[in-house]
């Protein structure tokens, strides 16, 4: 209970801080909207935020689904092969630390105007794809090498040695790899979103940029909380699944 | 019979030197061997080597061994954390090819074996020590290895597991009877469970010395109290002492 109270007590505070602070010291709603403003604006465009936020995670959640696929494949097909892992690290790095906003116009020239949604999950995807990458590549080398000596004693074939040692050691790896994934997803997919700019895609960048234009500064504050809200809700769901996963893998 | 033997064998790891040898040893099958000998002298390798793990430098290793009929336990349990105790036996079974019933059936007869049948749905993780290091053993036994290596199996227990453990193996050698080459740091429990003794020097190791035990095995209880087992034990520690000051 501690562990609710205290936050939420602090945050109570803040706010009735920031309402008699911003009421007191006259400062303009397009300025500083007072938290009472926000909420307002957040009741009266719920059910648009509602289907903007839906709109963002399902492109995350598919960016997610599309890099995780891609990622799994791609390192157990150089797991089998140190020159082929050699030769993929340098491309995927490259890939890492390119800024998603430096290549999404390309992405949406490539996507065509009239499907920024294709563009956004591909950006978003490229952006989740590391970490999985990483972490299944990392897990797959992490088996015991006793264990590794055990299956060479007992002739196991390449596939058995990929699916019943290797494969299974790096399962917590992989779920880590997905959880850092989902969060970058969402960011990903809200920079692609900014960067294609159009009302095409009607996530919530979208609907923050869109008030930003129009000086509706508690409308903006309204989509940024739904958006934290929103990584916050998949945050929990995949610390959770992680958790799940790791007393499955470790039987308690 | 000669069931596998070392010719002058030396292995020399690049940017380390030599590890082993030359070191000439040679293993009938059925007997108890027992490799004693200082930190870095190269035991686990000679084992490494009768298993076929490794290719010796130099030299020749002879085995007579066919594929699965060799069974290595470590010096931990190395049991894979996400299956069952019956599923971690099963696993050498099933990667020979044996279907999926007949391996986990076999993997309980290997858990009663060795003491843990009530624990085969449990993961190693609820297992303590002792126990994870009988999964191992049922795990090594369950192929019916006429051949048996041991590296240290004993060394991260307590006293009375390890005395315990010790009797149960020699029971369970004295059903099946196979080869059993085991490296320890404990003359008493290398003198206690071998017919033979070899001492090895510090690194790289060679015979520094030989000592053979005929009581006869499994010993009988009381062994430990016995002049043939104190002499023996007395000559051990002394050969392994010269083989330190070398």
């Amino acid at each position: 209970m501690r562990a609710v109270i205290a936050p939420a007590a602090l945050i109570g505070v803040l706010l009735a801080a920031w309402e008699i602070g911003a009421h007191y010291a006259g400062v303009p709603e397009y300025l500083l909207p007072t938290p009472l403003a926000i909420g307002k604006a957040l009741g009266a465009s719920a059910p648009l935020l509602l289907a903007s936020a839906w709109r963002t995670l399902a492109m995350a959640l598919q960016a997610l689904a599309v890099a995780a696929v891609a990622a799994i494949a791609l390192a157990l097909t150089v797991s089998l092969s140190q020159t082929l892992e050699r030769a993929v690290r340098p491309i995927a790095v490259a890939l890492q630390v390119t800024p998603v906003v430096a290549i999404a116009p390309l992405f949406v020239i490539w996507a065509g105007v009239d499907h920024p949604d294709r563009a956004i999950i591909a950006l978003a995807a490229i952006v989740a794809f590391f970490p999985v990458f990483s972490g299944t590549a990392r897990g797959l080398a992490s088996a015991d090498p006793d264990l590794e000596r055990l299956f060479d004693l007992y002739g196991a074939s390449p596939l058995q040695r990929l699916l019943r040692l290797r494969l299974p050691s790096a399962l917590p790896f992989i779920v880590e790899g997905a959880k850092v994934a989902s969060g970058l997803a969402i960011i990903g997919t809200v920079v692609a979103e900014w960067v294609a700019g159009s009302g095409g895609a009607q996530g919530l960048a979208w609907r923050i940029l869109e008030a930003g234009n129009r000086l509706e500064t508690a409308k903006m504050f309204a989509a940024i909380l739904a958006l934290a809200l929103m990584a916050a809700a998949v945050h929990l769901v995949f610390l959770i699944v992680e958790r799940r996963a790791l007393v499955w893998w470790r039987g308690r | 019979m000669s069931l596998a033997t070392l010719e002058r064998v030396e292995v020399v790891y690049p940017g380390r030197g030599a590890a082993l040898g030359p070191l000439d040893l040679s293993l009938r099958a059925g007997e108890i061997v027992a490799l004693v000998g200082p930190s870095g002298c190269g035991k686990s390798t000679a084992l490494r080597l009768l298993a076929g793990l490794e290719a010796p430098t130099r030299g020749e290793v002879r085995r007579l061994t066919a594929r699965g009929e060799t069974s290595v336990v470590f010096q931990s349990a190395t049991l894979a954390p996400w299956l069952s105790a019956r599923a971690n036996v099963s696993l050498p079974l099933e990667l020979a090819g044996v279907a999926r019933g007949e391996a986990r059936t076999r993997a309980d007869g290997a858990l009663g074996r060795v003491g843990l049948g009530a624990a085969a749905d449990a993961r190693p993780v609820q297992l303590s020590g002792g126990m994870a290091m009988r999964a191992a053993l049922a795990r090594a036994l369950v192929t019916g290895p006429k051949l048996l290596l041991l590296d240290e199996p004993f060394a991260a227990l307590d006293e009375i597991t390890r005395r315990a453990l010790a009797d149960d193996l020699l029971a369970i050698w004295a059903d099946t009877r196979p080869a059993i080459v085991f490296v320890t740091h404990n003359v008493e429990e290398a003198v206690y469970m071998a017919a033979r003794v070899v001492v090895l020097t510090s690194g790289p190791g060679r015979v520094a010395g030989e000592t053979r035990i005929d009581a006869e095995l499994p010993r009988p209880p009381g062994f430990r109290a016995t002049a043939p087992f104190r002499e023996a034990a007395e000559k051990v520690s002394a050969t392994l002492a010269g083989a330190m000051a070398a």
